[in-house]
């Protein structure tokens, strides 16, 4: 719908600002907090504009972390979120590209069987089969690990069901076309497959990063180590932890740390992501 | 360069058998179609030379091998499909060589092959480009391209125009005679197009129900087709067939309508049982005939104007059975005329009721 009246034309800039700034005020504040020292965090009213105490907060974030909270440096929590993250993500898009192309493309005993077990997977996320989980992985001797972080919460029911669906749009005479290229089929699933669902890949990689980064439940239970703390649960360690005055100023530095990797992988990938959730043409 | 042996060739899904033994041989270099109405197993059996379906019973030979047990990359042929099937993220260049690299051939060999290929096919300035950015024409050029670079024994189409709209079909249609008879390589041709089925080839197999019920020359196919499904199936406008009785010493034939026919050359020990008479549009006509000619007359009821012909539809008698004629040129009549029409004894075809067979 086009129209040109310039009612609606201010009115739909009033809602779309009102809209920005419902969105963007809690990160204005939070930088503004991360800018200030601790005094002046503790007086009211809190500031609304930045201080000048941003890159001396920064770098005892970084590089100290909070004594309280057992002096974790943020960068180290950081770098363990990003090694956890990028182990989901690509944990979870490896084994789905594979199940997905043994249900699609093989005939085997019982194929429908396991693909509705693994459909019926998505009742089942780490909070409902929590308990039973922490028992495998405890026994397994993964507490306090990557690995315990990252395996439990790899296997993906959707990713699978995405790339099922993916696959099922290639036609069946690619796939002919390639056997009697003499094509096998992990070199078919390497040459054609993997090229055409390049951007699903890349949209998954981006929502399924933010969905490992933000992880808070699971590294809680598992990890007693601070040296594996992942970064979203050490902001909740660091609250509970204070004993003395809560530090806020270094709290809110962490938590914009915290948020800079996801929108750093949503604007890189951003294009792809885009293209791999709206382009159909094969 | 190959013959291709079908012995007793026979496919089932469970209990449902949709080619019920095909014996043929294809000579070396030969051009053969397979033409039939959907669903009659012409695309399974060219998909089973392929490789791409199991052959549930009988033999199928290349060359001096049976094949039976292969794979389609080891039976020495190149496949062209009806959606052409090129890989969307590769370039041209990269979609022929594909099958080559995977073979393991030397890159300056595919290079000289892929080049080859385009200079033939007209495609060297778009060598560098992804399918999406050609026209159909040239998709299906590529997609021929990547067949040839193979240097294979035999060629298989499945209805490879198709996608195609009218014009670039009958040029791609002369593309691939050219192209066939200047490699020489044996080719098996699928496709539900008339023209395609009476110009392409050096044979014609007409399949209906998962049976070849014809195997022949084209013209011979068109003169003297063996049974009625042949007979309606080849032609357009296709044949009249119409109920008739041929009387006990095999000389006439009373068509359902009343009118009498006697033949040329009396079937004798035929004689006496019903039969269908068949006699094509374009062999009726309004004009001429000599003494000979055996004659009907039509109650004109629809007329269509093509241009160089014209199609009359009407009836025998006043409501008889159907009939159609093309006639020559552009004709000036009206629905209610009655027209006379005879034709050459020669030009009918008489088919047991029962058998559907040919008589005579």
């Amino acid at each position: 719908m086009i129209e040109h009246r310039p009612i609606i034309t201010v009115l739909a800039h009033l809602t779309l600002i009102l809209g920005i700034a419902i969105v963007a005020f809690p990160i204005w504040v939070t930088f503004v907090a991360a800018s200030h020292d601790a005094v002046r965090m503790t007086q009211v009213p809190l500031p609304m504009w930045p201080g000048d105490q941003f890159f001396v907060n920064l770098n005892k974030a970084m590089f100290e972390g909070i004594a309280g909270a057992g002096g974790i440096p943020v960068g180290m929590m950081m770098l363990n979120s990003l090694v956890v993250a990028l182990m989901i993500a690509t944990g979870k898009i490896v084994i789905s590209l594979l199940s997905a192309f043994a249900i699609v493309y093989f005939k085997f005993p019982f194929r429908m069987g396991f693909f509705w077990m693994i459909f019926l997977t998505l009742m089942l996320p780490v909070e409902v089969r929590i308990l039973p989980t922490f028992e495998v992985v405890a026994n397994l001797g993964m507490l306090n690990s990557f690995w315990g972080l990252s395996i439990p919460l790899i296997a993906s029911a959707t990713a699978t069901f995405m790339f099922r669906q993916v696959f099922l749009t290639v036609p069946d005479e690619m796939l002919e076309a390639a056997r009697v290229d003499g094509a096998g089929p992990m070199r078919f699933f390497w040459d054609i497959l993997l090229p055409l669902s390049r951007t699903n890949i890349a949209a998954l990689f981006v929502i399924l990063f933010i969905y490992g980064w933000n992880q808070y439940l699971w590294p809680l239970l598992i990890t007693t180590d601070a040296s594996m703390f992942t970064v979203v649960m050490g902001i909740k360690q660091m609250l509970e932890s204070a004993e003395q005055t809560t530090e806020w100023h270094l709290i809110m530095m962490t938590t914009l740390l915290a948020m800079l990797p996801p929108v750093v992988v949503v604007l890189t990938m951003q294009r792809m992501f885009v293209k791999g959730l709206t382009e159909t043409d094969k | 360069m190959a013959e291709i042996i079908l012995d007793g060739v026979r496919k089932s899904y469970g209990k449902v058998e949709v080619i019920k033994g095909v014996d043929w041989k294809i000579n070396d270099g030969e051009f053969v179609v397979i033409v039939g109405p959907s669903g009659c197993g012409k695309s399974t059996l060219l998909r089973m030379i392929a490789g791409l379906e199991a052959i549930t019973q009988g033999e199928i030979s290349i060359g001096d091998t049976v094949v039976n047990e292969l794979e389609p990359s080891e039976r020495n042929i190149a496949m062209v499909f009806q959606n052409y099937a090129l890989y969307p993220h590769m370039s041209v260049y990269q979609n022929m060589a594909y099958g080559l690299k995977i073979k393991k051939i030397p890159k300056d060999e595919i290079d000289k092959r892929v080049q080859r290929a385009a200079e033939i096919l007209e495609l060297e300035e778009y060598l560098d480009r992804p399918p999406r950015q050609l026209s159909g024409g040239q998709r299906q050029r590529v997609a021929m391209g990547r067949a040839i670079v193979r240097q294979p024994a035999v060629f298989l189409f499945d209805e490879p125009l198709s996608n195609l709209d009218a014009k670039l079909r009958v040029q791609m249609r002369l593309e691939i005679k050219k192209l066939q008879e200047d490699l020489g390589i044996t080719s098996v041709y699928v496709t539900h197009d008339q023209v395609e089925a009476m110009t392409l080839g050096h044979r014609l197999a007409v399949l209906n129900g998962g049976v070849v019920e014809q195997l022949g020359t084209p013209i011979e196919v068109y003169e003297k087709p063996a049974t009625v499904f042949v007979a309606g199936f080849i032609g357009s406008p296709s044949m009249n067939l119409l109920d008739a009785e041929l009387d006990d010493k095999g000389g006439a034939v009373t068509l359902a309508g009343g009118a009498k026919i006697s033949l040329p050359e009396p079937l004798g020990a035929q004689g006496g049982r019903s039969v269908t008479f068949g006699v094509r549009p374009e062999h009726l006509k309004d004009i001429g005939g000599d003494a000979n000619s055996l004659r009907l007359s039509l109650n004109v009821r629809v007329i269509e104007q093509l241009g160089a012909d014209t199609l009359v539809h009407g009836t025998l008698g006043e409501n008889g059975t159907e009939l159609v004629a093309r006639l020559e040129g552009i004709r000036a009549m009206a629905p209610g005329d009655v027209l006379d029409l005879n034709m050459a004894a020669k030009s009918i075809h008489l088919f047991d009721s029962k058998t559907g067979r040919r008589l005579g």
